[in-house]
């Protein structure tokens, strides 16, 4: 059927016939997700303060990185410049709260909408764009946003950036600022994830990995390539974008220079780590991205970034499929001979 | 009339900066079908490196012909060392790595030299030439000067040399090039040398400009990219007119729309880009590549 590389293909197959088997057949994937929600839930209760802020970022670069991997890894759309949709995300955000007032869970769906509208439209044109023109593109793209953030200094407040209060937990809930936005953003994530697993497992998730496989053959078989490519861009600046305004929300602060070129490749890091195409892959890149740079921070100011490079380097070589293709392989061997007589091989 | 032809001058200089890391970024497009994103901070690397050479107290052109050296040297054992193990990989793979080794280039710098600006010797006289009435900058004509000589040493090299044959022939047809003996990987090697000596020249003529500093190259590399893009990834003469044409036009819409000024240059790169790839894909001078499919 389809002609692609042959590692990729089979991949598509796998996930494919994983997900057809949906929930009952796989009780211990079940019980990790539970025992994953249980530990986040509880994980308010156990630290407090600047930690848990930690998980809180972590979570919204999972959000974002689940984005750039539904471009990236499923659709074989490059994005080297994904954090221009976090920081316009983030932007959103801060602007309706601090220029118009608005509610800030209003907010947040906005910056959804608007990171759609935007990645939609950004999408549009980029179909005509084939791999290496692409990834330039959106390359070019995250090199000039913070300028055009500065430039628009009446509503971004130039270089000096935006400076956010903290939301306060609603309905007389006894938590903190820190707890409260953790718990929004708990939630927010356990939404998207659903989404993104629910749209992945069906009929769109089988045509948006065989476009990427091979396109043509995707064509021919009755799948609107420009359609399904310009929907999924969209799709996944929506995801940044919403990762975007809650880590403003966090982080009660933007300004221009965070939404770097770094970003991007920091983002792009995490689904190397993480692993592509892989639902699971997010959390372990946000993992990664938020926790390493952290203790490498104490060796030099410029060690996060050579390590992640050299993560890069080293994960193409040795793990390309990331630490969730790598766990997923010691699985297979683990139980080589129950998954060979389920499968009749 | 004086004010538009200095800015045209001196959009020719910073043009020919363009154009000699686009030249870089288009011999390895078409030896590889791979833009390296490491290009300008490889660049940059290099040009610490000669800032190194100078406060060690070597004169100005030694410094710079040993740049020139090391930097090939090096572009060629990054080739062999980093991305020998990934050549034919699918071309994600390829553009990851690069970027991999853009954030090592950029940290490396940071973590020895630290993140503060340093000031870079131009081996050219301070005081301008005037012509009539008009004003240069001698750094911005010995700019235009140097590009000319090397884009002419290139030329000659690929021309009349039976290396630059052999290597042209590699970067064209692969397989009939190795039936014919060429070693097509050491041509791609040599070709990464090449692109990190010219890198290395266009970084020395640029920091007396912008100030030697870890993230001096990411604009230009903006407008590198914009330049071969313009000029189009498959033709090295297209990438040097591209450049120039790149420069020009980045002076002069900064100088006469007023909008626009020096605050949204790269957004002027951005759009440059996405017009071409949108109206004219291969570039002003690139050709049509037909694929089977």
């Amino acid at each position: 059927m389809a002609s692609g590389i042959g590692g990729e293909t089979k991949t598509a197959e796998r996930a494919a016939a994983a997900s057809r088997g949906g929930l009952a057949d796989r009780p211990l994937g079940v019980a990790a997700v539970v025992v994953v929600l249980l530990i986040a839930v509880s994980l308010p209760f156990i630290m407090s303060g600047f930690r848990l802020f930690q998980f809180t970022q972590v979570l919204t670069y999972s959000i974002a990185l689940l984005g750039l991997n539904l471009l990236t890894g499923y659709n074989g759309q490059f994005s080297l410049g994904h954090g221009a949709f976090y920081g316009i995300g983030a932007y959103t955000t801060a602007i309706m709260i601090d220029r118009w007032d608005i509610g800030y869970g209003w907010t947040i769906l906005v910056a959804g909408i608007v990171c759609l509208v935007v990645g939609f439209l950004f999408g549009r044109p980029a179909l005509r764009l084939e791999g290496l023109y692409l990834a330039l593109a959106t390359f070019s793209l995250a090199l000039a946003v913070p300028q055009i953030l500065k430039y628009f200094e009446h509503w971004t407040g130039g270089s000096q950036g935006i400076v956010l209060s903290k939301p306060k937990a609603p309905f007389g809930l006894r938590l903190t600022e820190d707890q409260w936005l953790y718990y929004l953003t708990l939630a927010v994530t356990i939404v998207l994830f659903v989404l993104a697993w629910n749209l992945l497992r069906g009929r769109v998730g089988r045509a948006i990995v065989a476009i990427r496989d091979n396109h043509i053959a995707a064509e021919a078989m009755g799948i609107n390539n420009a359609r399904y490519k310009s929907v999924v861009f969209g799709v996944s600046a929506a995801y940044t974008g919403i990762a975007g305004a809650l880590s403003a929300l966090a982080i009660a602060f933007v300004a221009p220079d965070s939404f770097n070129i770094l970003l991007s490749i920091t983002l792009l890091t995490g689904i190397v780590i993480g692993g592509f195409a892989t639902i699971s892959g997010a959390v372990y890149g946000a993992l990664f991205v938020q926790f390493v740079p952290n203790w490498a921070q104490d060796i030099s100011k410029a060690a996060p970034w050579a390590i992640f490079g050299v993560f890069l380097i080293v994960f193409m070589y040795v793990m390309p499929r990331g630490i969730a293709g790598f766990l997923h392989l010691v699985w297979i061997r683990l139980t080589a001979s129950a998954v060979s007589r389920e499968q009749g091989r | 009339m004086d004010i538009l032809v200095q800015q045209v001058v001196s959009g020719l200089a910073t043009g020919g900066i363009y154009a000699s890391l686009a030249l870089a970024l288009v011999m390895i497009y078409q030896a590889t079908d791979v833009v390296n994103f490491a290009q300008g901070e490889m660049a940059m690397f290099s040009t610490y490196l000669a800032w190194s050479l100078l406060q060690a107290g070597l004169p100005y052109w030694v410094t710079f012909l040993a740049t020139v050296a090391i930097a090939f040297v090096g572009g060629l054992l990054v080739e062999r060392i980093v991305i020998r193990p990934v050549e034919g990989q699918p071309i994600l793979t390829i553009v990851i790595v690069t970027l991999g080794l853009l954030v090592i280039f950029n940290s490396m710098a940071g973590w020895i030299y630290s993140y503060i600006q340093k000031p870079f010797p131009s081996p050219f006289p301070p005081k301008p030439i005037k012509i009539g009435n008009i004003v240069f900058g001698a750094h911005d004509l010995g700019a235009i000067g140097i590009t000319l000589v090397v884009l002419t040493l290139l030329f000659l090299f690929f021309r009349f040399t039976t290396l630059g044959l052999a290597m042209r022939a590699a970067a064209q047809n692969p397989v009939s090039s190795r039936l014919c003996g060429i070693r097509v990987s050491w041509m791609l090697a040599l070709g990464w040398g090449l692109a990190s000596a010219f890198g290395a020249i266009a970084g020395m003529m640029v920091a007396p400009v912008v100030f030697l500093d870890p993230n001096m190259m990411s604009g230009i590399q903006l407008y590198a990219f914009a330049a071969a893009t313009v000029g189009g990834f498959t033709s090295p003469m297209g990438a040097v007119v591209g450049g120039f044409l790149v420069g020009v036009t980045e002076n002069l819409v900064g100088t006469y729309v007023s909008f626009i000024g020096t605050e949204l240059k790269l957004t002027v790169a951005l759009a440059m880009i996405i017009i071409v790839l949108l109206v004219r894909p291969t570039g002003l001078f690139g050709r049509t590549t037909v694929r089977r499919v």
